[in-house]
């Protein structure tokens, strides 16, 4: 069993390679239809891009929290059968959806556009997860760290709004289509609320091994932010639906809670000179690199965030390249970023001389892939500002925008090359370092 | 006797199943109020089935939601430059940057009434004038009770 956290990481880090290749591949079919042939169209490249991202996400975010709640705990269930059960079902549940995009099997819906019943071996496999970690975690819960939280609730919320996202096969709700999209749009946004949950339980982790300063974790301002950011999960979802004419007070609800991110800005900016300091200390550590330019997405993401929830500015915004911005912003810039901090951490336990042969590749993937990303990020908010500009102050087409739009659009696309070979690149020094048959595994070690 | 969680024993547990709650309730009320109008017909959903499963969202956008390649749909049927004829030679013959999609006839008109309720639910560009001074606005058409 010691090795299947390292399954599903290796996994993970294969599907990201594979969504940075469609990614480059449908970032040029955007400008030429039939570019790769007519077997490989771009609505068949985006859904298997976006799906590969999203699940590449999910399996880094859940082999990454089994891995450190059997370091936290110190304890090896006799439950992990779950976890193989539900490693099990998730892998063949990636690969169905995958392979059905390949056919040009749709049915579902955005982000979750393969055939609806993979849904349901998704589902089990998250609650078999769900049945392994909460007896793990229940037995000492009351005194535990803001991560063991962050971990519980954003498994919680994952499968509550993945269970939403797939009420529209209900017929009551396809009756009336606001409230429909309403409910859809209700639910993405909450799973992307529940995986950030699991993502930023892996920094606060991270932040107290690499200090060494527990009560970072289980301090009271530790505890307002994780509960803000729960509101946040819960309520601030309707800035993807403000345009929509269902009830106009779940706009202003949306807009009042996302107007306390304000909150998270602010203290980032109190805390900058604080972390400064501690930065030096922790220079060393290569996970701390990533954590530090995740922190600095997080910044940027959050002022574009703040713009698009107002929704005098969102009138602008929604529909162009911005949210796209946004989105990419999230999943590359912050998620992906914490997630090779995490990887590089279990890297570096297990494989601590292998990874120092490797160190002046991966700073070269570090850099590649964040200066990658800026000019990839401003693209997309330039070519949305252009988007804006013509379509909604000018009233121009859709076409005559795009058209005005497209260098803007093709510096992103080059600048995706970037990514690929970045982000590829630590990959590949990943797939090196966490092989099975070289893992000197931590767990084993401390159970001997 | 003493409750098993009080907001002294157990302050953070109860400050999450109070957000619980309210999110609950608030889950509730989405689902229920202002969405009581507009029933849709059979060959709404089956249009609706039909965007699917050809994944027109890979490229389209409905009320500014889906992928970016192609324009949001919302209001295609009431444009005065577009609308159904435009509609159907399109997705029959494709464009430079769309391509064509074989159908039979009844899935273009179901996917053609699938547009159109669409269209008749609301308007995907907000319009200037709504705005209000804290920024926000009430569309003239949202569902209020």
């Amino acid at each position: 069993m010691k090795n299947s956290p390292y399954l599903l990481l290796r996994f993970a880090l294969f599907l990201l390679l594979f969504a940075l290749v469609l990614g480059v591949l449908i970032a040029f079919a955007y400008f030429k239809k039939d570019l790769w042939g007519t077997y490989f169209p771009f609505e068949k490249l985006r859904p298997m891009h976006v799906s590969s991202a999203i699940f590449w996400i999910l399996s880094a975010a859940q082999g990454l929290v089994f891995y450190f709640i059997k370091e936290h705990f110190k304890e090896l269930s006799k439950r992990e059968w779950l976890i193989k059960v539900s490693q099990g079902l998730w892998m063949g549940s990636v690969i169905w959806a995958l392979a059905s995009f390949l056919f040009g099997t749709y049915g579902g819906r955005e982000y979750w556009e393969f055939p609806p019943i993979i849904n349901l071996p998704i589902l089990l496999s998250w609650f078999c997860f769900a049945a392994y970690l909460y007896p793990v975690v229940f037995a000492k819960f009351r005194s535990q760290p803001v991560y063991v939280w962050l971990w519980s609730t954003g498994t919680l919320f994952f499968i509550l709004s993945f269970i939403e996202s797939n009420l529209w096969m209900l017929p009551w709700f396809r009756e009336n289509f606001i409230r429909d999209i309403t409910v859809q749009w209700k639910a993405n946004g909450a799973i992307v609320g529940a995986w950030n949950q699991l993502i930023y339980g892996l920094v606060f982790y991270l932040m107290t091994r690499i200090s060494g300063k527990e009560d970072s974790a289980t301090s009271w301002q530790a505890f307002f932010f994780y509960f803000l950011g729960m509101a946040n999960l819960m309520f601030n979802w309707g800035h993807h639906t403000y345009n929509v004419p269902a009830a106009s007070w779940v706009r202003h609800v949306a807009y009042a809670i996302s107007m306390t991110e304000w909150v998270f800005l602010l203290n980032m900016l109190y805390s900058f000179r604080k972390k400064l300091t501690h930065a030096k200390k922790l220079a060393n550590w290569v996970s701390y690199h990533f954590i530090s330019a995740a922190e600095v997405w997080i910044f940027l993401n959050l002022l574009l965030a703040l713009a698009m929830s107002v929704p005098a500015i969102n009138r602008y915004t929604h529909g162009t390249h911005i949210v796209v911005a946004h989105a990419m912003g999230t999943t590359i810039g912050i998620n992906s970023m914490i997630l090779f901090g995490a990887l590089f951490y279990v890297a570096e336990r297990s494989h601590a001389t292998l990874l120092a042969r490797f160190r002046k590749w991966v700073r070269a993937g570090f850099l590649v892939s964040n200066i990658s990303m800026f000019i990839f990020w401003l693209g997309l908010i330039a070519a949305g500002i252009v988007k804006a500009q013509m379509m909604v102050v000018e009233n121009q087409s859709f076409q005559v925008a795009m058209k005005a739009a497209k260098p803007y659009l093709l510096g992103f696309s080059y600048a995706g090359i970037g990514l690929l070979i970045g982000f590829g690149l630590c990959a590949i020094l990943l797939l090196r370092l966490l092989r099975p048959s070289e893992i000197s595994d931590v767990h084993q070690n401390e159970a001997n | 006797m003493k409750p098993m969680l009080s907001l002294r024993s157990h302050p953070k547990a109860v400050i999450f199943f109070v957000m619980f709650f309210l999110f609950s309730s608030y889950t509730g009320l989405v689902y229920t109020q202002g969405t009581e109008k507009m029933p849709n017909s059979d060959a709404f959903r089956r249009g609706q089935m039909v965007w699917q499963n050809k994944n027109c969202q890979s490229c389209h956008q409905l009320y500014g939601l889906g992928g970016h390649k192609g324009p949001d749909l919302t209001n295609l049927m009431s444009d005065t430059r577009k609308g159904e004829m435009y509609a159907r030679a399109l997705i029959r013959s494709g464009t430079a940057e769309m391509p064509a999609f074989v159908m039979e006839k009844e899935d273009m008109d179901d996917l053609i009434t699938f547009l159109q309720e669409v269209d008749k639910s609301g308007q995907s560009r907000v319009p200037a004038h709504v705005v209000d001074r804290f920024g926000s606005y009430t569309l003239e058409n949202d569902h209020e009770e």
